[in-house]
């Protein structure tokens, strides 16, 4: 199912996920072929409980498939071990959550320096790399607030700066504008086009058409399966208020 | 778990109570049984006599004694001197008293095995006779001489082998140590044995019209220097034999102590941990109209309740084991029979238990009736601390580290409950570690090669105590780390999700406990002297090498890293989608 053009950076072939046995086996995934290019904005759409979530977290290298093959960056996730799946996550994906899933006791900026500390960069880079990254998503004056004084588009602004620490290969996000309101989402998306723009690869599962609609391209799962695939040319850079609908 | 916990302390708490008043009951039973003596007068030769014998004046003066007011019956005097005992291979010193071949009105030492002295055939002390490994018929030396062992037999005018000499004997020939153990001959045997550097003594046994006053009777004595023989009331011999249980129940009374403590940690960590998990039921009471002080009275009072239990079988079990521990020796006759459980006994103990809970349980209940109704049906676990200097220093640590740091400032409480739990187990190890040093030490002057029951005794409760701390303090750090990897699950999986390795989580949730034990075992170990000087009496402070303090921090960290592994690894081993699904739900 490759639709875009060059070496894929993400690809999975068989891909599958279940749950229970014999008359309880439930597939959120099922038998998923799937490729991102670099720097590709891929949207991943479909309802609840679909499997379009357990899909994120299988290409990212969260959780183990059933079944299938992961290749991130030229390398199988499927056949790596814990450590080797950890030192992936921590040099070649970022995460962005729905739930934001940032540490309640740290600072925005400690928040955003945890990932390159985990890697091992000195606490003076890693400071003045979350300092970077909290100013390019509108956030310096509040590097030092809490997550609980920060609104939630704000955390999530945070979480998305975290994700961008390493500077992974892909990010990955997971319902990125689901707890958010509408501002807060625009915000979001305008983090994320910025980042299409700068060439960053992007999966983003959502259940909203309109985020869906700024990506490159669009697969609809259903069933733990795709059931269709839109290329959207060019993007949505540029264009993206009017796409959402709140600019004129 | 809580029940357990609970009842190890009050069990230790029972035992120390029960044995108070158990010390004096065994005497007793053996000075009716051997017609002891109320008062035992002895004298030594004079050091300037240049014969090196007893004089005319000093034996006057004993026999002066036998017929003072107050005397109603006396046997003696005997003579007495101190001679080589060899058996089994085995060399020790021997205070020999030579005795009538009939048994004496008073102090007939009470034969259990075999049968009286005879000529070439000698009765050895039971206690002495257990730590030679003696029996009736073996063959024994006394400075050389073959002699067989007649019988095996109790009294009640001396106190057991190895505390015969009480204040310690001055004895002359090299190859005698201080602590000789009693064997009986005939008088003319004794009188053979005896030589210039062990000159005979003299033991007068006397019963008085009023037994009560034998203290009173011997100071009369004693503080009269014109009189030469000393004479020693049976009350002090008595205390002597207590000796022993009087140790035991002090070691006993301060493990309850300590265990007390422990236990206020455990159940503290046990219940913080239990009340996260009820939370969401916490808020459905407050949602039905329960007030918080309903709700922190319902959560006291299931652990007020555990408390009651606990106490009950602590009671129960501290009953039935007491008579072990008070078991009066092979010195001794009887037994301790059924401990003394008082009304103010069971009190102690109860309060006690109920303190243990309230002090562990209130901040919890109080804790949880006062979480927001809404946060508590959403069962949010609370917002950790947060210590902003702690954090920075963290970032400059390896990962494990700075994981183990963090995880440690997220709950300073719990990090306060597991030092205080690590220090007094470590300060109850070293005041055993010095104890034993000191009972090492007392054993150095003692026969090469026998065994001192004193000793042995004491190195059994003391082994006890230790087990029990030990254990405690292990399922205690188990505890705490369940409880830290349960409240820490979601960091984990954020960590892990940004790219952390289980090992490195499994890393730093040990390194949190080992930092903590680190501190409590240093803590430990200043506590632990303080606790041996408050609670010795007298007598030199034997100091142990210093490399036993140092395996015991070492040890302690080891232990505790070991102990906190799997608890740690099994946490870090969960899938990180599954903990973080869990928490977004």
């Amino acid at each position: 199912m490759s639709t875009a053009s060059g070496t894929p950076i993400l690809s999975a072939r068989g891909l599958r996920k279940e749950y229970g046995k014999e008359e309880g086996l439930v597939r959120a995934v099922d038998n998923v072929d799937i490729d991102v290019a670099p720097g590709e904005t891929l949207a991943v759409m479909g309802p609840s409980g679909c499997g379009k979530s357990t899909l994120l977290h299988l290409l990212g290298g969260l959780d183990r498939p059933s079944g299938g093959k992961v290749w991130l960056d030229g390398r199988r996730l499927d056949q790596m071990g814990e450590r080797a799946l950890a030192r992936m996550r921590r040099q070649s994906v970022g995460f962005v959550f729905q739930a934001f899933h940032l540490m309640d006791e740290l600072t925005a900026q400690e928040n955003v320096e945890l990932p390159a500390l985990l890697a091992g960069s000195s606490p003076r880079s890693a400071r003045q790399r979350a300092v970077d990254l909290l100013e390019q998503v509108g956030l310096a004056d509040r590097r030092a607030f809490l997550p609980s004084g920060l609104s939630g588009g704000q955390r999530q602004r945070v979480a998305i700066a975290r994700a961008l620490s390493n500077e992974p290969r892909v990010v990955m996000a997971d319902e990125p504008t689901g707890n958010l309101d509408s501002a807060a989402a625009v915000d979001v998306l305008r983090l994320f086009d910025s980042l299409h723009d700068a060439g960053q690869t992007l999966v983003v599962v959502t259940h909203n058409s309109r985020i869906a609609a700024t990506a490159d391209r669009m697969i609809i799962m259903r069933d733990g399966a795709f059931v269709d695939q839109t290329r959207l040319t060019g993007g949505t850079s540029g264009h993206l208020g009017a796409l959402i609908g709140l600019e004129g | 778990m809580l029940l357990v916990v609970i009842m190890a302390a009050t069990t230790t708490l029972t035992l120390g109570l029960v044995l108070h008043g158990e010390t004096s009951r065994p005497y007793e039973q053996t000075r009716v049984a051997t017609a002891g003596p109320d008062v035992v007068a002895n004298i030594i030769p004079p050091t300037q006599n240049a014969t090196g014998k007893v004089t005319q004046q000093q034996l006057s003066d004993l026999n002066t004694l036998a017929h003072a007011p107050g005397v109603v019956g006396h046997s003696g005097p005997y003579p007495v001197t101190w001679a080589v005992l060899d058996a089994h291979g085995l060399t020790a010193s021997a205070e020999v008293e030579g005795r009538d071949r009939a048994l004496a009105s008073i102090d007939q030492p009470r034969v259990t095995e075999g049968g009286w002295i005879r000529n070439g055939g000698v009765v050895v002390e039971r206690t002495f006779a257990e730590a030679l490994g003696v029996h009736t018929g073996d063959s024994i030396m006394l400075n050389g001489r073959p002699v067989t062992v007649a019988g095996i037999a109790v009294t009640a005018a001396f106190s057991p082998y190895p505390d015969i000499c009480s204040d310690g004997c001055d004895l002359n020939t090299p190859q005698l140590s201080n602590t000789p153990g009693l064997v009986w001959v005939t008088q003319d045997e004794a009188r053979s044995l005896s030589s210039f550097e062990e000159p005979l003594t003299y033991y007068l046994n006397l019963k008085l019209s009023d037994p009560a006053q034998a203290v009173a009777f011997a100071n009369k004595y004693n503080f009269n220097s014109a009189v030469t023989p000393s004479l020693y009331a049976w009350q002090q011999i008595s205390q002597d034999d207590g000796t022993l249980l009087k140790k035991e129940q002090l070691v006993l009374m301060v493990a309850s102590w300590l265990l007390g403590l422990l236990a206020v940690a455990s159940v503290a960590v046990l219940v913080g941990g239990r009340m996260a998990e009820q939370i969401r039921r916490v808020g459905l009471l407050k949602a039905v109209g329960g007030t918080p002080g309903l709700i922190a009275g319902v959560l006291l009072a299931q652990y007020l309740l555990l408390a009651l239990a606990a106490a009950g079988a602590g009671l129960a079990l501290g009953r039935l084991i007491a008579p072990v521990l008070a078991g009066p020796g092979a010195g001794l006759l009887g037994t301790p029979g059924p401990p003394p459980l008082t009304a103010a006994n069971i009190a102690v103990v109860v309060a006690v238990a109920v303190a243990v809970a309230v002090a562990a349980a209130l901040g919890p209940a109080v804790r949880a009736a006062r979480t927001s109704t809404v946060r508590a049906l959403s069962d949010t676990a609370r917002i950790p601390r947060r210590r902003a200097w702690l954090i920075a220093l963290s970032a400059r640590l390896p990962v494990p580290l700075l994981i183990g740091l963090r995880v440690a400032a997220r709950r300073p409480r719990r990090i306060v409950l597991s030092v205080l739990g690590i220090a007094v187990t470590v300060s109850g190890i070293v005041a055993v570690l010095f104890a034993h040093a000191s009972l090492d030490a007392s054993q150095s002057g003692a026969s090469a090669g026998l065994a001192n029951p004193q000793s042995e005794r004491g190195n059994q409760v003391l082994l006890i105590v230790t087990f029990m701390l030990v254990a405690l303090a292990a399922v205690n750090a188990v505890f705490i780390t369940r409880t830290t990897v349960q409240d820490s699950r979601h960091a984990s999986a954020v960590t892990r999700a940004l790219g952390a390795t289980p090992g490195q989580i499994t890393a730093g949730l040990c390194a949190a406990q080992v930092l903590s034990a680190l501190v409590g075992a240093v803590l430990g170990i200043s506590g632990g002297i303080a606790l041996y000087l408050v609670v010795k009496h007298g007598g030199a402070i034997v100091i142990p090498p210093i490399w036993w303090f140092v395996a015991v921090v070492v040890g302690t960290v080891i232990a505790i890293a070991g102990l906190t592994a799997i608890p740690a690894r099994l946490g870090a081993r969960r899938p990180v989608v599954e903990i973080l699904q869990a928490e977004t739900a």
